[in-house]
């Protein structure tokens, strides 16, 4: 098994973990963190990726891939922290309004 | 001048434009309101620039910074990204004017700045022309939307904007791990490069999946529907407007351009198309039944989004056989509906202010007394009934014809169902508004511009049931549904 390849396999579970995460807890900080999870494994597989041309330097465009969608995570995470600390300051729990279900 | 019409780079001023709109309402907040009505009226005229010169030369396609397709980002626009972006600026104009006065003075400065960034976002997002920017503009268009829901403030708003950003980003992750794979695979994120490249290979099986979850999950297809009504229904009127109308086409745009050019060597496969008439069908029926099961306004306008978003996905069991027929219906009810639902939205939003509430059973002689609005409202709900001669009526019709000509008995009897249930929900509203109710409520005057906007854009649907030829050909240019003539 190649290092790239390895790389690629443990990206794909660190995304499978966060999207169990995200659906099994409640609180809502464990759900942010979980979406990140699932970021950093869609990134390692994107740097893994970059080893696609063999002996050659490193595809740089994933790189930059990776950059931007750090970027991305970044600000939505900062979003979501906004967003839950005013829930918490409305409603006192830091987890989703229950009545928004059918 | 003849070259500044046929030459000038209309897509970068719908991107710059109301992106730094939107960075200089932060710096001088009392400007928002004025720079905003500017900027979305300007944004109009910018468009109407660009369909002038896509009917000159065809397609438009524009390499930033003169960095080519591989390396740099190209803007591209055919007739299907020409029609979103119509739709948005009038959609956007319209909502615009009814924000002015919608919002006071501390949610103006808030409301303004977030609208242009979402504005900016849906325009980048129908120029994109690589799978990655896509992702990108995504992201941009989902966290205004979701701030802009944020905005009301409270429980329910701060709950349904939880809700929606979780369910945002989960379908953005989704979405981004198909273009690693796409990348992996065929080496490249352009959507034309990849057209040629792509084969019915794993690789591009598994991002079909991911692609399509992620995407299906933002377009908020039954079964994943649900953060969709709490967002929509707890949100400003004009916010509930903008998401309703278009941020949802966003995410039906994409999966329709990567449907028609990435993933076309699966097309041949019948399973993906008939699961997702199937969710299409699933989404009509249970959007209109929990849609006249609803108590409050916006919630039952929210269901009615469900069911209508099911409509579009009705075209792709047909497009197997009727290819232009059933995706011209589908972009052409994505734009009735666009209109019709944003008018909806809209007269909510003025009941509300009326009366304190969009409690529909304590609709209170509203017909009488607040006689444009509910005009906007019965005239939205002609078109979303899909009768005759609405814009919904042209695009349910052209589906209709679709399912018939391949005795598809199944889909029509749904489509026929569907607006069975549509017409009850919209007289259940209109039987309340034209009774007294029980209870007496204190009414506040509404501005007539609010008034206004909701009837012209709820005018705009029905009258767009006498363009569809100019419509329709304009949504050719470039043959986005791979065939070179459009018949109405």
């Amino acid at each position: 098994m190649s290092a790239p390849f390895l790389y690629a396999l443990v990206g794909m579970g660190l995304f499978s973990l966060g999207l169990y995460g995200l659906i099994v807890y409640a609180h809502l900080l464990r759900k942010i963190l979980a979406l990140n999870v699932m970021g950093s494994g869609i990134f390692l597989v994107l740097v893994a990726l970059a080893k696609r041309t063999g002996e050659a330097p490193p595809d740089a465009v994933p790189h930059a891939m990776v950059i931007t969608g750090i970027v991305v995570a970044v600000s939505a995470t900062a979003l979501a922290l906004t967003l839950m600390l005013k829930l918490t300051a409305e409603t006192g729990r830091a987890e989703l309004p229950n009545e928004g279900k059918e | 001048m003849e070259v500044v019409f046929t030459e000038f780079p209309w897509g970068i001023i719908l991107i710059l434009l109301p992106l730094m709109a939107g960075m200089i309402c932060f710096l001088w907040p009392r400007m928002a309101q004025v720079l905003g009505l500017v900027t979305t009226f300007s944004i109009t005229l910018s468009v109407a620039g660009l369909a002038w010169q896509m009917l000159d030369t065809g397609v438009y396609r524009h390499a930033v910074g003169g960095w080519g397709a591989p390396l740099g980002i190209d803007l591209y626009a055919d007739g299907l990204s020409l029609l979103m972006l119509a739709t948005t600026a009038l959609v956007g104009f319209a909502i615009s004017v009814y924000s002015a006065a919608y919002f006071e003075r501390e949610d103006a400065t808030r409301f303004w700045p977030l609208w242009l960034f979402l504005l900016a976002a849906l325009n980048a997002l129908f120029l994109s022309s690589d799978i990655f920017n896509i992702y990108v503009t995504f992201e941009l268009m989902g966290l205004a939307a979701v701030a802009l829901v944020a905005l009301a403030g409270g429980r329910d708003a701060l709950g349904g904007a939880m809700r929606y950003l979780l369910t945002a980003l989960l379908g953005s992750l989704a979405y981004l791990l198909g273009v690693a794979l796409l990348y992996h695979g065929f080496g490249t994120v352009d959507i034309a490069l990849l057209a040629e490249r792509v084969d019915a290979s794993p690789v591009v099986w598994a991002a079909l999946g991911l692609m399509g979850a992620g995407l299906l999950l933002k377009t908020a297809v039954f079964p994943l529907h649900f953060w969709l009504p709490p967002a929509h229904a707890s949100a400003p009127a004009p916010v509930s407007a903008l998401l309703s109308a278009l941020v949802v086409k966003a995410s039906f745009y994409i999966l329709l351009r990567l449907w028609l050019e990435v993933f076309e060597p699966l097309v041949g496969s019948e399973g993906v198309y008939t699961l997702l008439g199937l969710l299409g069908a699933m989404a009509v029926l249970w959007g209109s039944v929990q849609a006249l099961r609803q108590t409050r306004l916006k919630l039952l306008i929210a269901y009615s989004t469900v069911a209508q978003i099911g409509y579009l996905f009705l075209a792709f069991p047909l497009a197997a056989a009727a290819g232009v027929t059933a995706w011209s219906a589908a972009a052409y009810l994505a734009l009735s509906h666009a209109l019709a639902k944003a008018a909806m939205f809209l007269a909510a939003g003025n009941l509300v202010r009326f009366g304190g509430h969009d409690r529909i059973a304590d609709l209170d002689r509203v017909v009488q007394r607040l006689p444009l609005t509910a005009s906007a409202f019965a005239l939205a709900g002609v078109s979303i009934m899909g009768l005759p001669p609405s814009g919904g009526f042209i695009g349910k019709w052209l589906m209709l014809e679709a399912a018939l000509a391949q005795g598809r008995w199944d889909l029509v009897a749904v489509m026929i169902v569907g607006g069975l249930l549509a017409a009850g929900y919209i007289f259940k509203v209109l039987g309340y508004a034209f009774t007294q109710a029980d209870v007496v409520h204190e009414s506040k005057t509404v501005p007539t511009s609010m008034e206004w906007a909701a009837l012209l854009l709820a005018l705009g649907a029905v009258l767009l049931g006498f363009l569809a030829v100019p419509v329709l050909s304009l949504v050719g240019i470039g043959d986005p549904f791979g065939i070179s003539e459009v018949r109405p």
